[in-house]
């Protein structure tokens, strides 16, 4: 499992990008004329987009519709989220 | 259609396992106000719900809360990982091990399994509304609860977070239904389903 423990700070990064993007998803549902919060959600988007594609191409998969073949099948390589894994 | 990230929306890492702890929170993962039951309440009721805008408020809310439902099951999981069997008789987590084991099943803390009657869909948007307001309350509740009779700080700090949503959760319901009574009129909307009954508050 190469990579595996050297990642976290990038999931890390992932993961604080995607919640605010969750969270300002919902703030739009019922707020859907506000500017400001879409300018937010566009501007974080691209952030998130980027360190998901850099996660993709060094370590591995993050959403399923989305490999890198090259590293082989490595869907289910490292441990899972549940366990531990990131 | 869902498509599955391989991460938790909040990470998970419990370095000391404890099946007392597990068995208290599982009831967050099946009990009458946990994840399964917030997740399928909200994906269930985007059918019927006739404003756009709400109903993808529903499906949003869903989605997040199947994430839950998995950092439940995540904690469960780890806080009963590599137990052996005198943890699991000095624990009281013996009535619980022998149907599953250390599997994850939906159950309340109390034993109580699952059941769609935790939940409600009655197609009517005001309705509906207010369940989803008083569930994330509930909710929060029981995570207080939990916060009452648990020390971990790796365990309490996930908690913390889903408590957060559940907050937040109630403040968007209320702006949905907001959102679906402004669209009637106030002088009668209570009296009658404005998603199934001709005129209805109009």
């Amino acid at each position: 499992m190469p990579h595996c423990n050297n990642q976290y700070e990038l999931m890390n990064l992932i993961n604080k990008l995607s919640f605010a993007l969750d969270d300002t998803r919902l703030f739009l549902d019922t707020h859907p004329d506000n500017q400001e919060a879409l300018e937010y959600f566009e501007r974080t988007m691209h952030l998130r987009n980027r360190a998901v594609n850099d996660y993709t191409a060094k370590y591995g998969p993050v959403n399923q519709y989305v490999l890198n073949t090259s590293q082989g099948y490595n869907w289910n390589s490292c441990p899972l989220p549940w366990n531990g894994g990131i | 259609m869902w498509s599955y990230e391989k991460r938790l929306q909040y990470p998970v890492n419990i370095k000391k396992p404890n099946a007392k702890y597990a068995q208290i929170i599982i009831s967050q993962y099946g009990g009458p106000d946990g994840e399964m039951g917030a997740s399928m309440r909200y994906l269930s009721q985007k059918f019927a719900m006739p404003d756009n805008r709400v109903a993808g408020l529903l499906n949003d809310i869903g989605t997040e809360e199947l994430g839950h439902l998995e950092i439940v099951g995540a904690l469960v999981h780890q806080l009963t990982r590599g137990i052996d069997v005198a943890e699991v008789k000095s624990s009281g987590f013996d009535k619980y091990f022998v149907d599953h084991t250390l599997g994850i099943w939906p159950q309340a803390a109390g034993g109580v399994p699952f059941n769609a009657c935790e939940f409600q869909s009655k197609g009517d948007p005001i309705t509906d509304m207010i369940e989803d307001m008083a569930a994330e309350q509930k909710a929060r509740t029981t995570y207080d609860n939990i916060l009452r009779l648990i020390d971990d700080p790796d365990v309490r700090d996930v908690i913390k977070f889903l408590r957060t949503r559940e907050i937040v959760h109630f403040q968007r319901f209320g702006e949905g239904l907001r959102l679906i009574q402004d669209n009637l009129n106030s002088k009668n909307f209570y009296a009658c389903n404005p998603a199934f009954d001709n005129g209805c508050g109009r």
